[in-house]
């Protein structure tokens, strides 16, 4: 066992905080509803693309560097340190991207992996809510072979999809006909959303920050070069599309940490009350742990184990813990926490509103534990 | 970046888990409750020895003073197994934390032949007089009207023929002693964990017992309560672990018995959810051990953390599988309440949760100092 970080490795985090202190944004970007915010987020993944900070886990051919995990960590801790924008392709790259690199053949990768890599093209995800046990029984998605037999017949609605409004390309996980009642026969697709049958209509969501959007399929025609994977064996999103080995599902905890320590300097501008010593501390705790586990979980993946559920105990822990910073810090605001402007370089209420969505964006919170209960506890399912 | 054990540490782990299955069992816990006092000394003897015989108890004792010369990180996988099997001699607070203080003070006496009880001559030793408060080490020892000193507690004391104890005067400071059990007065404590062998004991001040003193001895104590801190958290992790598993397998079993089961879904949930407090409390614990081993700045803040994070992790399994278990749950015909127990009394000895996130706090300048 060795915890420390070796030349190499601290060479590129050096490197990484260097690039990213010249070109990070001094002033945050437009929001990403606006035109303007759109340009400027594209603009930002582009510049990322450039300097091969997009993807740096992926291999070289498609922008990336070949990093390998536990160097994507080091990105991913000196990205949220340096306080950089929010990636408009990060839902695209750690999902569709990771599925690609995992199930694509080489025709797909290649025409799909480098413009999302730079923000060319943005991708958004969409599937049925999971049903009783996540297993996407929803029988309104279907693909149906077409009559030509050379492609898919596709139908379905989701809503609210994230990015959905600003998305060009859509990651689907559907059933396909013929096996309607079992627990594999998952598959996946990606749909052009400007396709004939597919209506995208934004959606306002809670928090201002615009880019969701109700997405219907109506007999949408995908041609074969566009499934991805043809009625896998998984039971769940998790496990259909699994890939952690690219980062997928095995988040950084980088922002959570930034989070803990913004929280400890709100905790003491406001004097350190007594009442929330102990919720300041365990997010630190909290942090703390989800850094070590992804770094645990790392080393099993390069030791080339599966790390699927491993990956699923990391996204609950994590969405949880996240959830509660943000709570505490609008506590330690008091009053002043509905307020949306206040001059705050702190946007906690918004991040409070992000954190909420995001147990529901990333695959669901229940859908998280039957990973768990299912693979680590081997419970049945009822 | 390599954060995994090597092959020997899950081999030496392996190791110790035979040894357990066949000494530690259920059955051999329930007996204990209810042996005579010479019994339960000869079943204890017996799994000591067994242990021993692995090298355990000097696994932190340098190869010169006849131990196996390894490290904390060593440590975790047999205090994981140890906390599984609810094992009931004291090896985290022998081998964990006093031999390691013993063997940085030895070869000065009393330090040596304390340190060649618990080697050589397979004794294990006891160990009490420190408390972990929210500002830090405290101790517990106080002067009885005799002039002895008394110490509650002591953890270990029924089969130990050495008891390392530790007083603090407000004025001079810490004191650690090795004292011989034949100069002492024990008087056993009821405790809600009967197979835990917890004792008072009165013992005298001498300076033939002296072990540190002073600035030495406050730095012995920082470091055995990090240990301890360090080592009862993955004896926790060990403990959650097994709770998890005895209410998931009661919760197959009624499944497949065909009981009525309308609340699959939630035992499903809750010990998904003590599953992955323990899955990421284990990280937690092998940094803060891996900090010990390799004398890191952040050593007392990981073990705080990992403390923190097993006690939480281990007392939500326990709740879990409570629920899990249900009425039977709470009663002795159920093995549950023999995990349940020690896990109550880990949580909160050597610090509990709340106790480690205040000692985390008042670090944390430290702490983001650190990049």
């Amino acid at each position: 066992m060795d915890l420390t970080f070796d030349a190499d490795q601290e060479g590129f985090r050096a490197e990484a905080r260097a690039w990213l202190a010249a070109h990070v944004p001094t002033e945050p970007l437009p929001p990403l509803g606006t035109p303007a915010g759109l340009d400027a987020h594209r603009a930002w993944e582009a510049a990322l693309f450039a300097a091969r900070w997009s993807v740096v886990h992926w291999p070289v051919e498609f922008g990336g560097r070949d990093a390998g995990i536990v160097r994507w960590l080091i990105f991913e801790e000196e990205y949220a340190r340096a306080r950089a924008p929010r990636r408009v392709s990060g839902a695209g790259i750690s999902l569709a991207g990771a599925a690609l690199l995992e199930h694509g053949r080489a025709a797909q990768k290649e025409r799909f992996l480098p413009p999302m890599a730079s923000g060319e093209e943005i991708w958004c995800g969409a599937w049925p809510e999971p049903g009783n046990h996540g297993d996407l029984a929803d029988v309104r998605w279907r693909a149906v072979r077409n009559a030509g037999g050379d492609g898919w017949v596709l139908n379905g609605q989701r809503a609210p999809v994230a990015q959905g409004a600003v998305a060009q390309w859509c990651f689907c996980i559907l059933r396909s006909q013929g096996d309607p009642e079992s627990r594999g026969g998952l598959s996946c697709f990606l749909v052009a959303l400007d396709s004939r049958g597919v209506t995208v209509r934004p959606i306002a969501p809670m928090d201002g920050e615009a880019g969701l959007a109700e997405i219907l399929f109506e007999d949408v025609e995908v041609p074969d070069s566009q499934l991805l994977v043809d009625r896998g064996p998984g039971v769940s999103i998790a496990a259909t599309v699994p890939g952690a080995g690219h980062g997928l599902g095995l988040r950084s905890a980088a922002p959570l940490t930034e989070a803990a320590a913004r929280l400890i300097d709100l905790f003491r501008q406001r004097g350190s009350p007594a009442w929330a010593a102990d919720a300041v501390a365990r997010a630190q705790v909290n942090a703390q742990a989800t850094a070590l586990h992804a770094l645990w979980t790392a080393s099993k993946a390069a030791g080339g184990q599966l790390v699927g559920p491993e990956a699923s105990c990391n996204e609950i822990f994590w969405s949880e813990a996240d959830v509660t910073i943000r709570r505490t810090a609008l506590a330690l605001l008091g009053p002043e926490a509905e307020l949306l402007d206040s001059g705050s370089p702190d946007p906690w209420l918004n991040g409070y509103l992000d954190a909420l969505a995001d147990q529901i964006e990333t695959g669901t919170h229940q859908l998280h534990h039957d990973v768990v209960a299912d693979h680590l506890l081997g419970l049945p399912q009822g | 970046m390599h954060f995994a054990f090597s092959d020997e540490q899950l081999q030496l782990r392996r190791a110790v888990r035979g040894v357990l299955e066949v000494e530690c069992t259920v059955r051999a816990l329930r007996d204990l409750g209810g042996a005579s006092r010479e019994e339960q000394a000869l079943q204890a003897a017996v799994r000591w020895r067994a242990l021993a015989a692995l090298g355990l108890a000097g696994l932190l004792v340098p190869t010169a003073e006849g131990g196996l010369g390894l490290n904390t990180v060593d440590l975790m996988g047999i205090f994981e197994e140890a906390g599984w099997w609810a094992l009931p001699e004291p090896l985290l607070e022998s081998a964990g934390v006093a031999a390691p203080m013993l063997a940085a003070l030895s070869p000065a006496q009393p330090a040596a032949g304390a340190l060649h009880d618990l080697v050589a001559r397979d004794t294990p030793v006891a160990l009490g007089g420190i408390d972990v408060g929210a500002t830090g080490p405290t101790s517990p020892t106080t002067v009885s009207a005799d002039g002895m000193l008394r110490t509650p507690r002591v953890a270990g004391a029924r089969d130990a023929e050495v008891y390392v104890l530790a007083c603090r005067d407000p004025d001079s400071g810490w004191q650690l002693h090795a004292v011989p059990a034949r100069a002492c007065r024990v008087h056993p404590t009821a405790t809600l964990d009967r197979t835990r062998d917890l004792s008072t004991v009165h013992w005298p001040l001498s300076a033939d017992t002296l072990l540190a003193f002073g600035i030495a001895a406050e730095a012995s104590v920082g470091l055995m309560v990090d240990r301890a801190a360090t080592g009862s958290a993955a004896f926790l992790i060990g403990l959650g672990d097994r709770l998890v598993v005895l209410a998931a397998d009661h919760a197959r079993e009624r499944y497949r018995s065909g009981q009525g089961f309308g609340d699959l879904r939630a035992a499903r949930y809750l010990l998904a959810d003590a599953k992955v407090r323990l899955e990421l409390a284990r990280p937690a614990a092998y940094r803060a051990a891996w900090s010990l081993a390799t004398a890191q700045p952040t050593a007392s803040r990981d073990a705080s953390m990992a403390k923190a994070m097993a006690s939480d992790a281990a007392e939500l399994a326990g709740r879990a599988a409570l629920q899990v278990f249900g009425a039977v749950g709470h009663t002795v015909q159920c093995d549950l309440h023999l995990f349940l127990r020690r896990t109550w009394a880990l949580c909160g000895a050597w610090g509990d949760a709340v106790t480690h996130r205040q000692l985390l706090l008042a670090q944390t300048g430290r702490m983001t100092a650190r990049r």
